[in-house]
C-alpha cells in the first residue's frame, strides 16, 4: 500500500533502510520463532511423561494415558458448560448494546461490558468461592430436589457450591466480554440498507434482526463461539480455585465429586512436583496447547474467509 | 388483526395508535409484576421464618412480566408484536444478568479489601509474619519489576512485528505471522507459564524460579496483544502523509520513524497500556515461574520472587490461623490489582482520547 510500485525507478537503498527493515523482519520472524519455540521446548519436557509409570512419577495411577484422560473430559465439560451459558447471554447483551439501547449509551454499556475482561482471573477465583458459591447454592438445593430426574442434576449437592457447574458459570463470565465484543463488532457491520428494507416492508424489531442481522452475522457469532471456547478451555486460576475437584469421570453437574481440568490441575499440583511429575504436568501442559491452538486456528479460519471482520483480539 | 380493531373502534380514535400498547403500559406490567412477587416472596419467606431473597423476587418478577407481556401484547397487538415484545424483554434481561456479577464482584472487593487497605499493607513484607499485620511490599515490588521487564522486551519486538505487517509485510511471512500473532492471543496463560519453565530449566538446570523467567513467560502473552494495537493504529495513518514524505524525498525508514510513528504514537501508547493492565493480573504462570516467597527480592535474575495475583492466591490457598488475617490481606491484594488495572484502562483511554491525531482537514 506504501510502496510507490514503478518497474524502472527504484529508490535508492540507504544504509538505515536496509538495517530498519532488516530489524522488522526479524521481530516478525520472532513471532513464528517463538511459537515453535514453545512448541518444541513443551514436546522437549513432553517426552520422559509419555512412557512413564508409577514407579517414576508417583501422581501417576497406572500410566501417562490414564492420567490424563479425566482431565481432557473435566476441560472439555467445563468449557461446554461455560460456552452454552456464555453464547445466548453474548448474543443478547451485544444484540441490545447495538440495535435496543439508546444510541449516546451504547458506547458506555459496551465499555461497561469490557471492564469484566479487565478483571484479573485471580478475583474471580476469590468472588467465585466467598459469594457465587454460597448464593447459588440453595438453586443447587431446589434443582436437584426439583430435576433430580434428569442425570445432569442427579446425585448428592455439594455442601459448599464448588462444583463443576459454579466453576463453569465463573467461566462464563470471564468468557463473556470476548464474545460480546465481536457479536457486537458484526452486528455493527450488517448493511443499513437490509435493515432499513426489512423495517420498510413492515418487519417488527426482531423480524428485522432475525432476517437481517443474524444470517449476516453468522459466520463472525460462530467464530466468537469458538474462541470463547478458547478461552474458557484455558483459563487456569479461576477453576483451580473455585472447584474443588476430586477427579474421575462424572457428568452430574451438582455433587462435590468433579473432574479437575488440565490447566487448574497444572497451577494446584506444579509448586509441589518434582522429577518426572513436572515432565507429567507439562506433558498435559503440551496437550492443552495443541488443543487450544487448534481451536483458535478454526476460529480465525471462520473469520478469514469473512475478511470484513478484524475480529476483537 | 389491527384492521378488524379499526373497523370496530373507528370514529375519534388515531388510525395510527390503535392496536397498539401505549407506551407506559410495559413499564406498569413490568413495575407491577415485580412488586407482585417482591410481597409474595416476602409473605412466604415470612411464613418459612427464611430469610427474605430479593434477587428470587426479581427474577421471578421478570419472569411474570415476560409471560404478561406476551399474553396483553397477543391479545392487543397479534402475535409479532407479541413476540417482539418478548425479545425486547429477553435481549434486556441478558444485559442486566451480565452486569450483576460486575457489580457483585466490584462490591465486594471493595467492602472486603478496604479491611486492610492501609499504610502497613504497602510497607510491610511478608517476612516473620503470621497471624494479623504484614503486608504486600514484597509482591508489589515483584509486580512492578516483573511486569517492566515483560514490557521492555514486548514492545520493541511488538511495535516492529506491527511495522513489519503494516509497512513492509508482503508474501508468505506476513500471512504467517498475521495468523500466528491471532493464534498466540488465544494461549493459555498457563502455557506461556510452562513454557519459560522448561527454557530455563533446560538452561539453568531444572526446578530455577526467577523474576526474569516469570517476564518472559508474559512477554509471550503481551506481544501479541501489543502487535495487533500498534497495528490497527498503524493502518489508519493516512497513505496521503507517506506519499507526502516520499515525494519530498525523505528515505523509508526515517517517514516510519519521523511521520508514521508520531503520529500513531497516542494509539499505540494506549494499546501498550492495555496489554500491560491485560497481563499485570496474570496469576497462573508466576506461580509457575517465579514461584513464592515471603521476603523482598529486588534482583529479578535470582532468586524466587512474588507478585500481587500469586499473593492474592497464596494468602488465600495457605491460610494460617486466624484465617481472617489471611483471607483479608488476600482481599486488600484483589482490591489493589483491580484498582491499579482500572487505573490503567482509565488512563489509556484519556490518551487515546486527548493524544488522538486530528484526521481530516
Amino acid at each position: 500500500m506504501s510502496v510507490a510500485s514503478s518497474a524502472r525507478i527504484r529508490a535508492k537503498q540507504r544504509p538505515g533502510d536496509r538495517i530498519f527493515s532488516t530489524t522488522a523482519v526479524v521481530a516478525g520472524g520472532l513471532i513464528v520463532a517463538t511459537l515453535g519455540a514453545v512448541a518444541l521446548f513443551l514436546i522437549i519436557q513432553s517426552l520422559p511423561a509419555l512412557p512413564a509409570t508409577r514407579d517414576e512419577a508417583s501422581i501417576l495411577r497406572t500410566n501417562f494415558w490414564e492420567y490424563v484422560g479425566p482431565l481432557i473430559f473435566g476441560t472439555v465439560w467445563a468449557a461446554l458448560l461455560a460456552l452454552v451459558m456464555a453464547l445466548p447471554l453474548s448474543l443478547g447483551i451485544a444484540l441490545f448494546i447495538t440495535h435496543y439501547a439508546p444510541r449516546r449509551l451504547a458506547a458506555v454499556l459496551g465499555y461497561i461490558v469490557d471492564l469484566l475482561a479487565a478483571v484479573p482471573s485471580v478475583v474471580f477465583g476469590l468472588w467465585g468461592i466467598g459469594v457465587l458459591a454460597p448464593a447459588v447454592q440453595p438453586l443447587y438445593q431446589w434443582l436437584n430436589a426439583n430435576l433430580g430426574w434428569i442425570p445432569l442434576f442427579a446425585g448428592e449437592v455439594s455442601g459448599t457450591g464448588r462444583t463443576i457447574l459454579t466453576a463453569a458459570i465463573v467461566l462464563a463470565v470471564m468468557i463473556l466480554p470476548i464474545m460480546t465484543a465481536i457479536n457486537r463488532e458484526i452486528f455493527l457491520q450488517t448493511p443499513t440498507l437490509h435493515e432499513e428494507a426489512a423495517l420498510a416492508l413492515g418487519a417488527t424489531r426482531w423480524e428485522m434482526i432475525r432476517m437481517a442481522v443474524l444470517p449476516f452475522g453468522a459466520p463472525g457469532i460462530l467464530s466468537a463461539g469458538v474462541l470463547g471456547l478458547g478461552r474458557a478451555l484455558g483459563e487456569t486460576m479461576a477453576v483451580a480455585m473455585v472447584l474443588s475437584a476430586t477427579g474421575g469421570i462424572s457428568f452430574r453437574l451438582l455433587t462435590s465429586e468433579n473432574p479437575s481440568t488440565i490447566a487448574a490441575n497444572i497451577a494446584l499440583s506444579f509448586p509441589e512436583a518434582f522429577a518426572t511429575n513436572i515432565n507429567v504436568l507439562i506433558a498435559t501442559g503440551l496437550i492443552l496447547f495443541i488443543v487450544t491452538f487448534a481451536v483458535n486456528a478454526i476460529a480465525r479460519w471462520i473469520i478469514g474467509r469473512r475478511k470484513e471482520f478484524s475480529g476483537a483480539n | 388483526m389491527a384492521s378488524t380493531a379499526m373497523t370496530r373502534s373507528a370514529g375519534a380514535q388515531n388510525a395510527l395508535t390503535t392496536g397498539r400498547l401505549r407506551a407506559w403500559v410495559p413499564w406498569a406490567i413490568l413495575g407491577g409484576s415485580i412488586a407482585l412477587m417482591i410481597a409474595i416472596v416476602a409473605l412466604g419467606s415470612a411464613a418459612a421464618d427464611g430469610d427474605f431473597n430479593i434477587a428470587l423476587a426479581v427474577f421471578l418478577g421478570v419472569v411474570l412480566y415476560a409471560i404478561l407481556i406476551f399474553t396483553v401484547s397477543v391479545l392487543v397487538e397479534g402475535v409479532r408484536q407479541a413476540k417482539d415484545r418478548l425479545v425486547t424483554a429477553l435481549v434486556a434481561t441478558a444485559f442486566v444478568v451480565a452486569l450483576l456479577p460486575l457489580i457483585s464482584l466490584t462490591w465486594t472487593v471493595v467492602v472486603n479489601g478496604s479491611q486492610r487497605f492501609d499504610l502497613e499493607f504497602f510497607t510491610w513484607s511478608m517476612r516473620n509474619v503470621t497471624g494479623f499485620g504484614g503486608g504486600a511490599i514484597h509482591a508489589i515490588i515483584g509486580t512492578l519489576e516483573i511486569t517492566a521487564i515483560a514490557t521492555i522486551i514486548s514492545v520493541p519486538i511488538g511495535l516492529m512485528t506491527s511495522i513489519y505487517l503494516v509497512e513492509y509485510g508482503r508474501g508468505p511471512l506476513a500471512r504467517t505471522v498475521t495468523f500466528l500473532v491471532d493464534v498466540m492471543t488465544g494461549i493459555p496463560s498457563i502455557v506461556a507459564g510452562l513454557f519459560a519453565y522448561a527454557l530455563f530449566s533446560l538452561i539453568l538446570g531444572p526446578g530455577t524460579r526467577s523474576g526474569i523467567s516469570a517476564a518472559i513467560a508474559l512477554s509471550v502473552l503481551m506481544i501479541p496483544v501489543v502487535v495487533r494495537s500498534s497495528e490497527e493504529m498503524l493502518r489508519v495513518v493516512p497513505n496521503e502523509l507517506r506519499e507526502a514524505s516520499y515525494a519530498l524525498g525523505v528515505p523509508k525508514w526515517r517517514t516510519i520513524v519521523k511521520v508514521v510513528l508520531p503520529t500513531s504514537i497516542a494509539g499505540i501508547t494506549t494499546g501498550v497500556m492495555l496489554s500491560i493492565a491485560r497481563v499485570i493480573g496474570e496469576t497462573a504462570p508466576l506461580l509457575i515461574t517465579a514461584g513464592f516467597t515471603a521476603s523482598v527480592n529486588t534482583n529479578p535474575f535470582d532468586e524466587r520472587m512474588l507478585s500481587l495475583p500469586v499473593f492474592v492466591y497464596t494468602q488465600y490457598s495457605q491460610q494460617g490461623n486466624p484465617p481472617e488475617a489471611y483471607l483479608d490481606r488476600a482481599w486488600a491484594g484483589a482490591l489493589t490489582l483491580i484498582l491499579i488495572v482500572m487505573l490503567l484502562n482509565l488512563v489509556a483511554r484519556a490518551v487515546a482520547r486527548f493524544f488522538a491525531p486530528r484526521t481530516g482537514r
